[in-house]
């Protein structure tokens, strides 16, 4: 578990071009996101969970895919540390993962309502779907 | 054929740890010239320099190479060393077998191996080695301050009190700096222009210091002891012994709209003015830019109602050419700008002020006589959010802002925040905050006064938005302790901008020939040992011109380049480098490329009768003044021919030891 902990931090530095000990811990990224209150883990939160190697928490985490992706973090972030880079790789990361639940288009409508963010649709039917 | 002894240190286990240092006195022992050789744990003790001193008596030794630290920590110890045991200081090489042998290396073998070669490669320099004679040069006891704030004053009052002339060079009309715009000071708060002011006058009225204000220092030429610099004192069109600074002129003037610098913008000025009222000298300026007189020869208002007579709409720029042997550079600093920050709204947002402007705004002298009132509508603000760091602790790739901590901004928003809550305690002030660096005496204290007992917010997180909505501005942040984000709708925002040398300082340094560090900050001769020297003799670092600091310290440090300044002044004469370039006439061929790279003028040509064998004519040829000459040898490897060469460090010198290295 504890190698797979490191496994996953260390993919999800090589994908995101991250280094989180960069950060200053000083929530600019938390402080600029417009859709904050919508995450449950934050911006600031996603770069000291990846610093202390929490990969699988974020995974699980429905922030994934309520991160806009507007990069006002990254654009702010005066240590240039780039959290929303960070999340984008957690997301790749679910994403990219074979042999799990993924959905086919026919599937779709059934989860389709208004709780259901868009950008957890689209993901759920991405390539890696075999 | 030169008899040299060898003389390897331990430096305890500095060196001793990682540099088999018996094999290195072993190995040296049978090198050509070498007669002597010993190790011994500390060199540079008493014990240390009696066995070098015994051993130059006892086996008449004509060099000596130490292997050792880098010749900056001991050099002029083992010259010393040398020269009280009747041996040439200049007939001392050391080998630098800890700084670039021992500290670097981890394999004994190999940092062995190196340490050998490179006292091999001293002793083959040393084989080289003339003796050389250090002359003398005279020191002109006279100091230039250059900047009259806190610190330039402080350093001009100590050094006039020890009875030597000082020019206090500042480029606005009156001396006291950042200073004189403060209104209180942390963490006292006592008020800046009641400790300032008295400085002032005394700096005024001391008849060893001379002021010359809104004037810039236009040229500096020489050397330790004895430079000469040209200063250009501006026009300020008033005549400074006949004004009696009555003020009359400037509340006549009728061109408004020239902005009040002092107040930082906030407010106009006419364009005859007195920055403030306590301003040194109380003199009258007038800003041709905004003088309706001087752009259409229309009005002359000023002169009518002047009735000392002082106006003078012809004066010109004067120009001062004088000597000194000391320069100190206390040239401060700017808040920066904070408008590429745009997240802040600093340039469209009148009441997103930064913190230098909101203690205009609250000091009695300023733009609302020290009530506070908001630029946009003149309103009391209820709500006043100050925002910490901005533009400091950046990543420089970020483009962000300073790399560097600006120091004063926790204390001063401190203050702020405290003098808000004690003046109008219903209105709500929060801070966000980084980290809150209080370091310094009573310092932590007055931060938790204001959390404590004035109820300031404190917010550990940083702002994201300020927007504007209505008549507020809405300020979006994180709150990192209560894991949320907040929004708060405030009256003010301020801004604790960092801070940034004055933009003057990079051409002040590049005249000076005195190093600076990538954000424009004077470096000092050494972090610690060193503080207040550039490494450029004769120039000396006071204030923040150095590196952020606040106002105990720039007073501490302003002494102690004063005590500096004072030392060097005391001296009649100095003893000059004798490692200075010198020319071979027979060589030269007058292409003048030294003059050209020399940044120290020390090269002048001469039409000169040049006689050697089968040579006797009158050439053009280079001469080094070897007073002015600081050793660099840019000259010696610009020489297209050869003939220029640097006494102490000639090619042939320089060879040997690169050869003594290629052997191995």
């Amino acid at each position: 578990m504890e190698n797979n902990a490191k496994f996953l931090t260390e993919t999800a530095l090589r994908i995101s071009g991250v280094n989180p000990r960069k950060c200053m811990k000083c929530g600019k990224c938390s402080g600029t996101c417009p859709n904050y209150d919508a995450m449950e883990y934050h911006p600031h939160q996603f770069v000291a969970m990846v610093e202390k190697g929490q990969i699988e928490k974020l995974m699980q985490s429905k922030s994934i895919y309520l991160c806009l992706s507007c990069m006002a973090c990254v654009e702010r972030c005066p240590r240039g540390v780039e959290p929303g880079k960070l999340v984008e790789a957690v997301r790749l990361m679910q994403i990219r993962q074979q042999d799990k639940n993924h959905k086919g288009a026919r599937d779709i409508p059934e989860f389709a309502d208004e709780s259901v963010p868009q950008q957890l649709l689209m993901a759920a039917m991405r390539k890696y779907r075999k | 054929m030169q008899k040299i002894g060898v003389f390897v240190c331990w430096c305890g286990s500095n060196i001793a740890a990682t540099v088999d240092v018996e094999a290195v006195a072993e190995a040296v022992k049978n090198e050509p010239g070498v007669v002597f050789s010993a190790n011994y744990q500390y060199m540079c003790s008493a014990a240390g320099q009696k066995l070098i001193q015994d051993a130059i008596h006892e086996h008449h030794l004509t060099g000596i190479v130490v292997c050792s630290c880098s010749p900056r920590m001991h050099e002029a110890t083992f010259r010393k060393t040398a020269e009280s045991a009747g041996l040439n200081p200049y007939m001392v090489e050391i080998a630098n077998i800890r700084e670039q042998c021992s500290w670097i290396h981890k394999d004994k073998e190999e940092a062995t191996a190196k340490a050998i070669v490179l006292a091999k490669a001293a002793i083959s320099k040393l084989r080289n080695d003339t003796p050389l004679q250090a002359g003398t040069s005279a020191v002109t006891k006279r100091c230039l301050v250059i900047g009259g704030g806190i610190a330039g004053i402080q350093t001009a009052l100590d050094v006039a009190d020890a009875g030597y002339e000082v020019d206090i060079v500042e480029q606005r009309p009156t001396i006291g700096g950042r200073m004189a715009q403060l209104d209180k000071t942390f963490p006292t708060l006592d008020c800046a222009a009641c400790i300032l002011t008295p400085k002032m006058v005394e700096a005024s009225q001391n008849e060893k210091i001379n002021i010359i204000s809104y004037a810039k220092v236009e040229k500096v030429s020489g050397f330790v002891g004895s430079f000469k610099a040209t200063i250009r004192k501006k026009a300020r069109f008033v005549d400074e012994t006949k004004c009696t600074g009555c003020s009359l002129c400037t509340t006549k003037c009728p061109s408004r709209k020239g902005k009040n610098e002092f107040n930082m913008n906030l407010d106009n000025r006419g364009a005859i003015y007195i920055p403030f009222a306590q301003a040194i000298p109380n003199v009258a300026v007038i800003d041709p830019e905004q003088c309706i007189k001087l752009k259409t020869g229309k009005c002359g208002l000023c002169e009518k109602v002047c009735s000392a007579g002082a106006i003078n709409y012809k004066q010109e720029d004067e120009l001062i050419e004088r000597e000194y042997g000391a320069i100190v550079v206390a040239t401060g600093f700017k808040p920066i700008d904070p408008s590429p920050l745009n997240e802040f709204g600093y340039a469209d947002n009148a009441d997103v002020v930064t913190s230098l402007e909101f203690e205009r705004l609250m000091n009695a002298a300023g733009p609302t006589k020290g009530t506070l009132l908001r630029p946009s509508d003149g309103k009391h603000p209820k709500t006043i959010v100050f925002i910490q760091c901005v533009g400091s602790r950046c990543e420089e790739n970020t483009k962000r802002g300073k790399p560097y901590c600006s120091k004063i901004c926790c204390m001063y928003t401190a203050k702020h925040a405290m003098l808000v809550r004690e003046k109008y305690p219903d209105t709500d002030v929060h801070v966000f905050y980084i980290d809150v660096r209080t370091p310094g005496k009573n310092f932590d204290e007055f931060y938790r006064r204001a959390a404590e007992q004035y109820g300031v917010d404190y917010i550990k997180g940083m702002v994201g938005k300020v927007a504007k909505e209505g008549d507020k501005l809405m300020v979006q942040g994180s709150d990192l302790i209560n894991n949320e984000q907040v929004h708060i709708a405030a009256d003010m925002v301020v801004l604790a901008t960092a801070i940034e040398p004055d933009p003057t300082a990079r051409s002040i340094g590049t005249m000076l020939t005195a190093s600076m560090d990538t954000n424009d900050f004077f470096t000092e001769a050494h972090p610690k040992l060193r503080p207040v020297e550039s490494p450029t003799a004769g120039i000396f670092l006071s204030g923040v011109a150095q590196g952020p600091k606040d106002i105990p310290e720039t007073v501490a440090q302003a002494g102690a380049a004063a005590s500096k300044v004072i030392g060097l002044l005391a001296k009649d004469h100095l003893v000059t480098n004798p490692c200075v370039a010198q020319s071979n006439e027979l060589m030269c061929n007058g292409c003048s490329q030294c003059e050209k790279v020399c940044p120290y003028g020390a090269i002048t040509y001469v039409e000169k009768e040049v006689r050697g064998p089968g040579v006797r004519e009158v050439r053009r040829v280079a001469q080094v003044n070897p007073a002015v000459c600081q050793g660099c040898g840019a000259c010696t490897v610009t020489c297209p021919s050869g003939a220029m060469d640097l006494k102490g460090f000639s090619n042939k010198q320089i060879l040997a030891e690169v050869d003594a290295i290629c052997r191995w």
